[in-house]
């Protein structure tokens, strides 16, 4: 198998893998993930923990993939890890409004291309409102790096 | 807590993980979820056409598994999804995770998986503050509204 062929495979394995994950673990329902985040439910007996063992085996799993990678890739040049490293006011206010969005709906990017699959209806106008906002923001960002006119942090990418 | 499914939980996140890393240590990519779809509008050469094979993948993985997993395997807890936020808030919630994680650059699986499995401080204020206000909303929304 030619390097290229390896990584087209892996593609779709890999895709294929979240997917088959993402269904059997329960993430794809908006309602069992307000469950989790639903801590005030505790006392009643009405929380669901399920998420925090999904993101735990995940975790768990590919921390051992990441801890034993080789100096390259097997089927690539390079790797290409995250470029943006710091911790400040971008990143978290960022993740804040990914948050409120996320417990308003019950869903994130992985889920909702899920659901498209399984139930299509209005989580397609979620993934449009969503592809809009990032697209919209990574505009706004490169425009601010254009202008070289940092809001707070300077992000540097 | 009647609808906690451990087993099913632990299974499916570690189908999760071994997803993440053999896109890792084969492809060299991060299984960040919000990065691949956001990646896919502006139209770069030979960047965006594996994306959207992993997408597709995702989408179809996902279906085949909520299909055939009950035939397949009876004893995991295969749910259907129920969505009961109303349209308008939806389409709210979809631009603010959009502008959210390309603002943060990255969702539940960019640092929430790939991000904590590789130890980032970065990945970890992350995963903390939107849990946070995740938590805060649904509490608001279903507690105090």
């Amino acid at each position: 198998m030619t390097r290229n062929a390896l990584q087209a495979t892996i593609n779709v394995v890999a895709g294929l893998l979240f997917g088959v994950g993402l269904t059997i673990s329960g993430m794809i329902d908006p309602k069992k993930v307000k469950d989790f985040l639903d801590f005030a439910a505790i006392p009643t007996g009405g929380w669901d923990p399920s998420l925090a063992f999904v993101m735990g085996g995940a975790v768990i799993v590919a921390f051992f993939f990441y801890r034993f990678a080789g100096a390259r890739p097997v089927a690539a040049d390079r790797y290409h890890p995250a470029t943006y490293t710091r911790i400040d006011a971008r990143l978290l206010g960022g993740a804040a409004v990914f948050g409120i969005g996320w417990g308003l709906s019950g869903l994130c990017p992985g889920p909702a291309i899920a659901d498209l699959a399984i139930v299509p209806g209005d989580v397609i106008l979620f993934i449009a409102a969503m592809a809009a906002g990032s697209w919209a923001t990574g505009l706004f960002l490169a425009w601010q790096r254009r202008r070289e006119l940092p809001l707070g942090n300077a992000p540097a990418e | 807590m009647e609808n906690f499914s451990p087993i099913s939980a632990l299974i499916g996140g570690a189908l999760i993980g071994l997803s993440a890393g053999l896109l890792w240590i084969i492809n060299g990519r991060i299984a960040g979820i919000a990065g691949i779809l956001g990646n896919v509008v502006p139209v770069r050469e030979n960047e965006v056409g594996w994306r959207l094979v992993f997408l597709a993948a995702l989408a179809i993985g996902a279906g085949l598994a909520w299909h055939l997993g009950p035939a397949i395997a009876p004893s995991l807890a295969i749910v259907t999804p129920t969505q009961s936020t109303p349209l308008g808030l939806l389409v709210i919630a979809g631009l603010l995770v959009g502008i959210g994680t390309r603002l943060s650059n990255g969702c539940t699986s960019g640092h929430g998986v790939c991000g904590l499995a590789r130890l980032s401080p970065r990945s970890l204020a992350a995963v903390l503050t939107f849990m946070l206000l995740g938590v805060v909303t649904v509490t608001v929304v279903r507690h105090l509204i």
